[in-house]
């Protein structure tokens, strides 16, 4: 090899920073939001409004847990939003999941060649259409027809956002699940049918365990993507912060309502400090959630096919 | 018996959820149609958005797409090779940039947003201002500079994983030859990998700008702006963009039905650009694939 020259060693090194961006990315994420958030600990003058114990714990009055951050006395309890989400998340997986597991269970093990060539590809095409585009959808047309489909009083509540939020859900969930099982070995299916076992036998007992470290962790990066989508549920919800468990009213999510209210807030107040919280939170929780979809496929994959 | 039902259950999934495709684009394609003209493509809204076209909406969104690629393009395609031509493969940094690349790729894209607002308008945009502007609101502020960086750092992830699988299926014998000609790695990478590697990177880079140009939730505090009467023309200019166009006229409208036709066609429009860049990449990509079978 030529002695390596100046030109040489400079590209190697910015090659090697650049590398480290994605790692950078993360911990500035970190950071910068969890600065903005530390003030919720920390600063005398945002705990006298919206210290952790008024996040979460009961203030008083009728309404012992209400988010109301516009008011005289602005009150920044997190349970209604958290209850929203988890509401319109459980319909979102309720949705989405049985659809996706059983179109991938579908296009892997029974249909057609021709057919599968049709259906893959239009499923993706769902995973290319912008969540703007999906909640403007629910918004506009869905809920028209979930509301006459459900006889309920509101147009925007709960289960529509669901639905719109598990259309996002689908194609994550199917692509995942599809490799899972279309990766599972030949053999195994051989070796079933070898036994007299009929086609549902040998996908449902044979092929889709094998698949299920796989199929678990596209349910679980599904689930992750539900909790942190924004544009969806903020176009789809009717965004009303009620503390309720009825899923026909309207809810606001977590990321919903720091969509909605951080471009009209003043930056260094109160109000500004607790949607950075909720910001960090949720970075946090998909970031602990992708992590785990990742363990769960490199510990179980060599538990069930007994191979490295 | 109960199990071809249950076969032809896990059917009925699939045509459901392709079922609920047809409807959406059916339903945009039908309402979004009447619209659409030349005229609409190219003048400024009008009328508190019930007349007119959306041509800075298309502007901005080209603007700030074409920003966002001269960010994530250098720094994706470096990662990419650093991963695969210079890092040895099992090592604990290698290791570690995969992980981290994997978990930017599932942070939510409001996350993006806050970070969009907390790091380069408070931090990067006030630190410019104090430094070269004497305190001057110039940088600190939403701009499409700071929107672009934001989209970057959230696609970069796309353009990563495309020009690795494309490094990946350069055959090593191309490598050996060159070093044994006597070329540099450098040398190397520059003549023989990056020219092979471009359809990788042209891919990653279109799925980059389809998302990129969909995305409205990392914007939303960081640059764009319902309605300007000029278009951006300096860096930290705000902007309008299709995506938070479609979002502010559903849901902030004074009057729904007469925005509506109008709200339809933009759809459209965000649409068609989205699935005609996405198609465009897998074209590319399929392309690639199938000389690489018939290379094997």
């Amino acid at each position: 090899m030529k002695p390596r020259g100046w030109v040489e060693k400079t590209a190697e090194t910015a090659i090697k920073l650049s590398a480290f961006t994605a790692i950078l990315g993360l911990f500035l994420i970190f950071v910068f939001i969890g600065k903005e958030a530390l003030p919720v600990f920390t600063s005398k003058t945002v705990q006298m409004e919206a210290g952790p114990s008024m996040l979460f714990l009961a203030h008083g009055g009728a309404r012992p847990f209400s988010w109301q951050p516009i008011g005289d006395v602005p009150k920044y309890s997190l349970w209604p939003l958290f209850v929203g989400t988890l509401k319109v998340t459980i319909v979102a997986m309720l949705f989405a999941l049985p659809l996706a597991l059983g179109a991938a269970l579908f296009t892997s093990e029974f249909a057609p060649d021709w057919l599968k060539e049709i259906v893959k590809p239009v499923i993706e095409l769902l995973s290319g259409i912008p969540s703007v585009v999906l909640g403007f959808f629910a918004l506009m047309i869905m809920a028209d027809y979930v509301q006459k489909l459900l006889g309920v009083p509101y147009r925007l509540n709960a289960i529509n956002a669901g639905i719109a939020l598990g259309l996002a859900v689908i194609p994550i969930v199917f692509t995942m699940a599809d490799d899972a099982l279309t990766a599972v070995p030949k053999s195994f299916r051989e070796a079933s049918i070898a036994m007299g076992a009929s086609a549902w036998q040998t996908a449902s007992r044979v092929v889709f365990p094998a698949a299920l470290p796989g199929i678990l962790a596209a349910c679980i990066l599904g689930f992750g993507r539900a909790i942190g989508e924004t544009m969806i549920v903020l176009m789809s919800s009717g965004n009303a912060a009620i503390l309720s468990w009825a899923f026909d009213k309207p809810v606001r999510s977590l990321s919903a309502t720091v969509a909605a209210e951080l471009g009209e807030v003043v930056v260094g107040s109160p109000h500004f400090h607790v949607l950075f919280f909720i910001g960090t939170a949720l970075f946090i929780f998909t970031f602990g959630i992708n992590l785990f979809a990742g363990w769960v496929v490199a510990k179980l994959q060599r538990k069930v096919l007994g191979t490295s | 018996m109960i199990g071809s039902l249950c076969i032809m259950l896990s059917a009925l999934c699939c045509l459901t959820i392709v079922g609920f495709v047809a409807a959406i684009l059916g339903d945009i394609a039908y309402y979004g149609v009447h619209l659409l003209s030349w005229q609409f493509l190219t003048t400024a809204p009008s009328r508190g958005m019930t007349e007119g076209g959306i041509f800075p909406a298309i502007f901005g969104t080209a603007f700030l797409v074409i920003l966002m690629t001269i960010a994530v393009i250098p720094l994706g395609v470096m990662t990419a090779i650093y991963l695969h031509e210079y890092a040895s493969k099992k090592s604990r940094t290698v290791v570690w940039i995969r992980l981290a690349i994997q978990n930017l790729a599932g942070v939510p894209a409001i996350v993006f947003g806050l970070f969009g607002m907390g790091f380069f308008i408070q931090f990067v945009g006030v630190g410019i201002d104090k430094a070269f502007f004497a305190g001057h609101l110039t940088f600190g502020q939403p701009a499409i500079l700071w929107a672009a960086l934001t989209l970057a750092l959230l696609t970069m992830p796309t353009v990563v994983v495309s020009t690795e699988e494309s490094l990946r299926a350069i055959p090593a014998a191309h490598r050996d030859v060159a070093y044994s000609l006597g070329a540099t790695k450098l040398q190397m990478i520059r003549r023989i990998v990056l020219p092979q590697a471009l359809g990788g990177i042209l891919t990653g880079t279109i799925l980059a700008v389809g998302r990129g140009a969909g995305e409205v939730a990392p914007i939303l505090f960081t640059g764009a702006a319902y309605f300007l009467p000029y278009l951006p023309k300096k860096l930290n200019d705000q902007f309008m963009e299709l995506g938070y166009h479609i979002y502010v006229m559903a849901t902030q409208s004074p009057d729904v039905e007469a925005t509506k036709p109008i709200l339809y066609s933009t759809v459209f429009v965000l649409l068609a650009l989205t699935f005609a860049l996405n198609f465009t990449a897998i074209w590319i990509r399929s392309r690639i694939r199938q000389r690489l079978r018939l290379e094997r």
